[in-house]
């Protein structure tokens, strides 16, 4: 097949680059926006690591935002969020944990700012550490490692790969599906070297989509920014810049026919969701033949369903773009009533008048 | 065996050793490879009047048969023995050869393009480089990878020069002109075909290079775009997209080609860099062997018998190849002299 990705035959530098990705004894930072918008995703990560992967975990009720949508937002000083993100450490620190694992692409992208800031300029730490003290009493150390969530998939892959129920297959067709993968921006454009396979070509999805039986699209905005660019939708104002630019990665990745969309950032996961609804309803354009949009899944919620978790359980009614035919796809076994039922629910009201 | 030992049979190599066996001179000329000639063979033509470069090389045509030269093909330097003298080189297979003196013209490499990542080289087949479209011209014969005639081709300047992200921050100088001389070459054999140069900026150092590149725009309509490119891209036909901002106007641009020609920069060549390294010669900042100073000592090493010539201490044209070969032998010729007072 033409449009198939051909990266195999083809010799890329950064194929070769891994970074350190901890095995065991994870402290878990989660997202902000997640468990609103998608509310299963984290969970299922959650039991994948206990139920599958039998690794010791520690979610700590204490830990509060990395302010990451206000430090892009320009409303949170530099040294307000240096001071958060030690606090954070801190808490790691009083839990005995050292391996930092991150669910959103904006913390990772956080946190690996802070500390190559503190890297590069140790007077900032030195500042940080003083602030800490001075505000909360408490002091700190860095982490050891500090991997983003889907890093830690992308390591077991081929573990999570054995305990598969379903393939990334058609059912009907046996054909693999073909899936696009979208990482978000802060995964590795600001570090390539903290990200599985750099800036250009980052592997950490792609590599999944590959080890349980699916197709990997290359399409010409592969790389290009979901939307969200933080003030970009933030600000009102500039609320179209957000839209315009998922439109571009839709009407690129469109002709490839795409079976679905697989991010790994709670932001790119809810632009590339709901800004395909907000094209349906003010424009009437869809992206999909059968006039259901593009679903969007994210790492552990693919995961999850591969392993035959229920698709209720993990909240995929609450997608705006319906998921249902990527299910049947896949040949999934649930309550498509009871799905319906709650996907009619979550979804009340949300007609967008012309 | 010869005592004045040359290593590296490209045209820095040749000229050395034609100049010191018209001096009388025996030498024991020394090749990694099976053929003499190093990368000039790669290219059909040579800028600035398009002289082939086949007219060059044959200027040393009967330098194999001069009963004064011992030619080594195949042998691969690994060392050299300070202790004796003369001094000893040892080949990979264990020949031991005298070097008094000893005169390195081991050349360049161009910079792999695959590490530019963004630019699709290794990833994209579209995307080739000037040394791939160099044997394209001299076979006369300008194909995209699937066979079709380009309608349209970018070619894309300093890729691996001025490039502080592939530890290469230097100007390879002679890219510019190249791109100039290359993009001539291909619309004089597809003159339909549409050409933009994306540059940093243009130096055209040379007398007449400047003259090449108003030619360029005026006679065959080159289109100049002064950006550098962010990211290469394939569309579902397998044409690219490149992505670029227009420096002089402000914006960015997004194009559709059928060919990307990466103009690759001259490099340090792997094996002058382990030869350095293991033989404690000096190496400079940008890992090209570091001559005794820049201004009247360019071809002489910091240790006493050991010359540079050509394209070893950096970026040269092929002109300044020979010039800077003969200087190198005029220094060692010197060196001689002074040896037997």
């Amino acid at each position: 097949m033409a449009q198939n990705y051909t990266e195999p035959s083809k010799k890329i530098y950064w194929k070769d680059y891994v970074k350190n990705i901890p095995d065991d004894d994870y402290f878990f930072f989660r997202s902000c926006i997640r468990q609103t918008f998608f509310p299963g995703a984290e969970q299922a990560f959650l039991f994948i690591l206990k139920n599958h992967l039998h690794k010791n975990y520690f979610d700590d009720p204490r830990l509060t935002t990395c302010t990451g949508i206000g430090y892009h937002s320009d409303i949170i000083p530099l040294e307000t969020l240096h001071t958060l993100i030690a606090r954070h450490f801190s808490i790691m620190n009083e839990s005995g944990y050292s391996n930092l694992i991150i669910s959103c692409v904006t913390t990772f992208g956080v946190m690996t700012e802070v500390l190559n800031t503190w890297h590069e300029f140790p007077e900032t730490l030195e500042k940080t550490r003083k602030n800490l003290l001075k505000t909360t009493g408490r002091t700190f150390e860095l982490p050891k490692a500090i991997a983003h969530a889907s890093d830690i998939i992308y390591l077991y892959k081929d573990e999570i790969g054995k305990q598969l129920v379903y393939q990334l297959v058609n059912k009907e067709t046996s054909e693999p599906l073909k899936v696009v993968d979208h990482v978000g921006c802060h995964y590795s454009k600001i570090f390539p070297h903290h990200g599985i396979g750099g800036a250009e070509f980052p592997k950490v999805l792609s590599e999944i989509i590959k080890a349980w039986g699916g197709e990997v699209i290359d399409y010409p905005e592969r790389r290009h920014c979901c939307g969200f660019g933080f003030r970009q939708y933030l600000i009102k104002e500039s609320r179209g810049y957000s839209l315009s630019h998922a439109q571009i990665k839709f009407e690129s990745m469109q002709p490839y026919h795409p079976d679905f969309i697989l991010t790994n950032c709670p932001g790119c996961n809810m632009f590339m969701d709901r800004w395909q609804y907000v094209i349906q309803e003010t424009a009437g354009k869809v992206y999909s033949s059968d006039g259901n949009g593009i679903p969007v899944l994210s790492y552990e919620e693919l995961a999850a369903l591969l392993l035959g978790y229920d698709p209720i359980q993990i909240g995929l009614f609450m997608h705006q773009t319906e998921v249902l035919p990527l299910l049947e796809k896949l040949g999934i076994q649930f309550d498509k009533n009871e799905y319906s039922k709650l996907r009619a629910e979550s979804h009340h009201n949300t007609k967008i008048s012309r | 065996m010869k005592k004045i030992a040359v290593i590296g049979g490209g045209i820095a190599g040749l000229e050395v050793s034609r100049l010191l066996l018209q001096e009388g001179l025996p030498v024991t000329l020394i090749e990694k490879g099976s053929r003499l000639g190093g990368n000039l063979r790669n290219y059909a033509h040579l800028f600035p009047d398009f002289t082939p470069s086949d007219e060059i090389l044959g200027n040393y045509r009967f330098l194999p048969s001069n009963s004064d030269l011992q030619l080594l093909m195949n042998t691969q330097i690994e060392s050299i023995d300070f202790s004796t003298q003369p001094y000893t080189l040892h080949s990979k297979d264990g020949i031991a050869i005298p070097a008094d003196p000893l005169i390195i013209a081991t050349g360049y490499q161009v910079f792999d393009a695959k590490l530019k990542e963004e630019f699709g080289y290794g990833i994209y087949d579209g995307v080739i480089t000037s040394v791939e479209l160099e044997k394209m011209i001299k076979q006369h014969h300008i194909v995209t990878p699937y066979g079709k005639i380009p309608r349209r081709i970018a070619f894309i300047h300093c890729v691996g020069s001025r490039d502080a992200k592939v530890g290469n921050s230097y100007c390879s100088r002679l890219c510019c002109i190249t791109a100039i001389k290359q993009a001539i070459e291909t619309k004089k054999l597809l003159p339909e075909t549409e050409i933009f140069c994306f540059y940093i900026d243009l130096r055209m150092y040379g007398l007449t290079f400047e003259e090449l590149y108003l030619n360029a725009q005026k006679e065959y309509n080159i289109q100049f775009v002064r950006g550098r490119l962010s990211e290469t891209s394939e569309m579902i036909d397998k044409r690219l997209i490149i992505k670029a901002e227009d420096t002089l106007i402000g914006r960015p641009l997004q194009m559709k080609a059928d060919m990307l020609v990466l103009m690759v920069g001259m490099e340090a060549s792997d094996f002058s860099k382990q030869f350095a390294y293991h033989n404690g010669l000096e190496i400079g900042d940008h890992g090209f062997f570091q001559p005794l100073n820049q201004f009247n000592a360019r071809s002489k090493s910091q240790k006493e018998g050991i010359f540079f010539a050509g394209t070893s201490i950096g970026p040269m044209s092929v002109a300044e190849t020979i010039e800077h070969a003969r200087a190198a032998a005029l220094s060692a010729i010197s060196y001689l002299k002074d040896k037997e007072y």
